[in-house]
């Protein structure tokens, strides 16, 4: 229980739900119905469950059940709000390190455990919930994917302990053939490599970064702070017509993947 | 990584373009382009650093004599042998000699 | 034996082809368009940046076209160069090209879209950008599997790993050969992250027999297991398609995936039958 309660994610998750039970009585995906803008919203985390089953799952991994009770999680709410006017929204709060990686993971595919937490997240969207990711910790690869890259938007909290990356510094040393100071020497002359979220946030990827007085132990201004973010995230979303991640194409470093959708729109439609 | 140009004189333009090859291990890319009449270019990267006087020696011979049709010719080469290489380049022209194989 | 040899020589091979060629073998005669191809010059910024040899169509290739009568887009990944990994252009090529697609069944043409995996996941050298186009792949496949179905297709020999094994899950159908293997994390960067007991890398048999494409088939995490054979590859494919968009989408179906995962039996490591029996069983 009290390790629990250490990461970022589950104490950002229980500052913000007010210490909402949780509507299921899951051991590492954390689902809270509460309010966001005085209205009824659903916050997800993934915390550390030591005692899982699936031991390469114990450190707040995104596993094989941990995949598809983000899914249903998700799927919950779209099915909650199916004939209701007004889609209510989804909150993940983000500090996941990985997703699992074991034997047991692959035999039982955990890339479709994955996929349906992505899934879920995607079609959400697509029915018009705002979906808001608040990344409060690492942020890392398929579990990232799985849980919050989706999102309308993605806010991040600027701290050191906050991390987005495709692969862990030591695994991505040595897949590469290199030293971790070598790396990370290469990742600070190229934006897309580094671990820092300052340069994931000149990507253009962000659509806010918040500056805490303390990320360890967030005071009532921090708090207030965080969800006066979440209530504009949610406003900005109402606001917008459009609900897929285009808002993401903007930055000065996505010049390549704009030039490339302006190819494909010209070339599609050429005589046959 | 490096970096060259060579020019060399043609005959008429090629009469398509083509791609062959792909950039992996000990291959290349060629893609092949209609020239300015007369006149072939070539652009090459290549990951293995110098071996200029190969690669100089090597477009020499298959594009000095100046009979090949002109083209625009970019290489991409990842170690590629001098064969491979020479393969690849005329496996380009052939197909640009009917009509190309990229629509 | 002299038959099967004739049969062994006169085999169309699906895996020997590189993207291109894979895609329009794929598409009907003549039907087939490269677009955002090697001649707009595409090249990764990224990669440059760091002096490595870019691929002038940075790996994927769009072609448009028909398949049996109906249009179609193939996004071929060639898993020769760089492994098959997304970077940011390729992953656009994906992502920009699925996204026209389901723009298309909005405006009343039934574009639909087949995926050829060959991919090891994110491009390490362009990490943060490879990720988030893959998320950006992910979220088009979603959009466009609720007009048509997605078809992925993997051969091998790279097979389908890392953040694009999770679009291959949403996928709405999938083909594999038995060559092939589907993924999240290969077998070294298990053997790394969790130790050799764990993971053998070198246990070839563990590992198609745990990934493979026929045990993928049977367990349920993909639909057909094919020949390494061009027709029997584009069979399958049209076939799939023949029948439509799926009651429900295998990634939708939690549920179903939870139960089988809670009769799991945690204390053993799992053998392929194991797999087999516990996603045969159903519900039940």
């Amino acid at each position: 229980m009290e390790q629990q309660n250490t990461t970022r994610g589950a104490m950002w998750l229980r500052l913000l739900t007010g210490g909402t039970r949780p509507a299921h009585d899951w051991a590492a995906v954390q689902v809270c119905d509460a309010e966001l803008a005085g209205q009824p919203a659903r916050y997800i985390a993934v915390v550390p469950d030591p005692a899982n089953r699936f031991s390469r799952a114990r450190n707040g991994e995104v596993g094989l059940v941990e995949g598809w009770q983000l899914a249903k999680a998700v799927q919950e709410v779209v099915a909650m709000d199916r004939d209701a006017p007004v889609k209510r929204p989804i909150v993940a709060v983000i500090d996941v390190p990985s997703q699992a990686y074991g034997r047991r993971e692959e035999a039982y595919g955990i890339h479709q455990a994955l996929a349906g937490a992505a899934g879920a997240y995607a079609q959400a969207r697509l029915a018009g919930h705002p979906v808001i990711g608040l990344i409060v910790g690492l942020a890392m690869s398929g579990a990232f994917l799985a849980h919050g890259y989706q999102a309308n938007r993605l806010i991040a909290l600027d701290d050191p302990a906050v991390m987005v990356h495709a692969m862990g510094k030591a695994s991505a040393a040595r897949v590469t053939l290199r030293s971790v100071e070598a790396l990370e020497k290469l990742a600070a002359t190229v934006p897309p490599m580094a671990y820092d979220i300052q340069s994931y946030a000149s990507l253009g990827l962000l659509w806010k970064v918040l500056q805490p007085a303390s990320l360890a132990q967030p005071g009532e201004q921090d708090i207030a702070m965080v969800r006066g973010a979440l209530e504009a995230a949610l406003a900005d979303i109402l606001e917008d017509r459009e609900r897929d991640l285009a808002g993401r194409l903007n930055g000065r470093h996505r010049q390549a993947s704009r030039r490339v959708r302006e190819l494909l729109q010209t070339q599609w439609e050429a005589a046959d | 990584m490096e970096k060259m140009e060579f020019e060399f004189g043609a005959g008429q333009p090629a009469s398509g373009r083509t791609v062959a090859g792909v950039v992996a291990s000990g291959d290349l890319e060629v893609l092949l382009e209609p020239g300015q009449n007369g006149r072939t270019t070539v652009a090459v990267q290549t990951s293995v650093d110098g071996y200029g006087a190969t690669w100089t020696s090597l477009l020499e011979r298959v594009l000095g004599p100046g009979s090949l049709p002109a083209a625009r010719i970019e290489i991409n080469d990842n170690g590629a042998t001098p064969g491979v290489v020479r393969m690849r380049i005329e496996q380009a022209f052939e197909e640009a000699a009917q009509g190309g194989n990229t629509p | 034996m002299s038959t099967d040899i004739a049969q062994l020589l006169a085999r169309d091979s699906f895996i020997e082809r590189g993207a291109r060629s894979r895609a329009k073998a794929l598409l009907d005669p003549g039907t087939m368009r490269e677009l955002a191809g090697p001649f707009e010059r595409l090249h990764s910024p990224w990669l440059a940046m760091q002096q490595l040899v870019t691929s002038a169509d940075d790996g994927v290739v769009v072609a448009k076209g028909l398949l049996d009568g109906h249009p179609t887009v193939v996004l071929a990944i060639e898993g020769a160069y760089q492994g098959g990994s997304m970077g940011e252009i390729g992953a656009a090529k994906i992502a920009g090209s699925l996204e026209l697609a389901a723009n298309d069944n909005r405006r009343g043409i039934p574009t639909r879209a087949v995926i050829l995996f060959e991919t090891g996941g994110v491009r390490l050298q362009e990490a943060n950008l490879g990720l988030a186009g893959i998320a950006e792949i992910q979220a088009a496949v979603v959009d466009l599997r609720r007009y048509q179905p997605v078809i992925g297709v993997s051969a091998g020999t790279v097979g389908c790993y890392g953040g694009m094994s999770i679009v291959a899950g949403l996928c709405s159908y999938l083909v594999l050969t038995r060559e092939a293997r589907l993924g999240l994390n290969g077998p070294l960067v298990i053997e790394q992250e969790a130790g050799v007991a764990e993971f053998d890398a070198k246990k070839r048999g563990l590992i198609w027999g745990l990934t493979g494409g026929e045990q993928r088939v049977a367990s349920g995490l993909a639909d057909a297991c094919v020949q390494d054979d061009t027709p029997e590859v584009k069979a399958a494919v049209a076939r799939l398609f023949a029948q439509g968009l799926p009651q429900q989408h295998r990634s939708e179906r939690a549920d179903h995936f939870l139960a089988c995962l809670a009769r799991v039996d945690t204390t053993e490591q799992p053998t392929p039958e194991d797999v087999r029996n516990i996603y045969q069983q159903g519900d039940a």
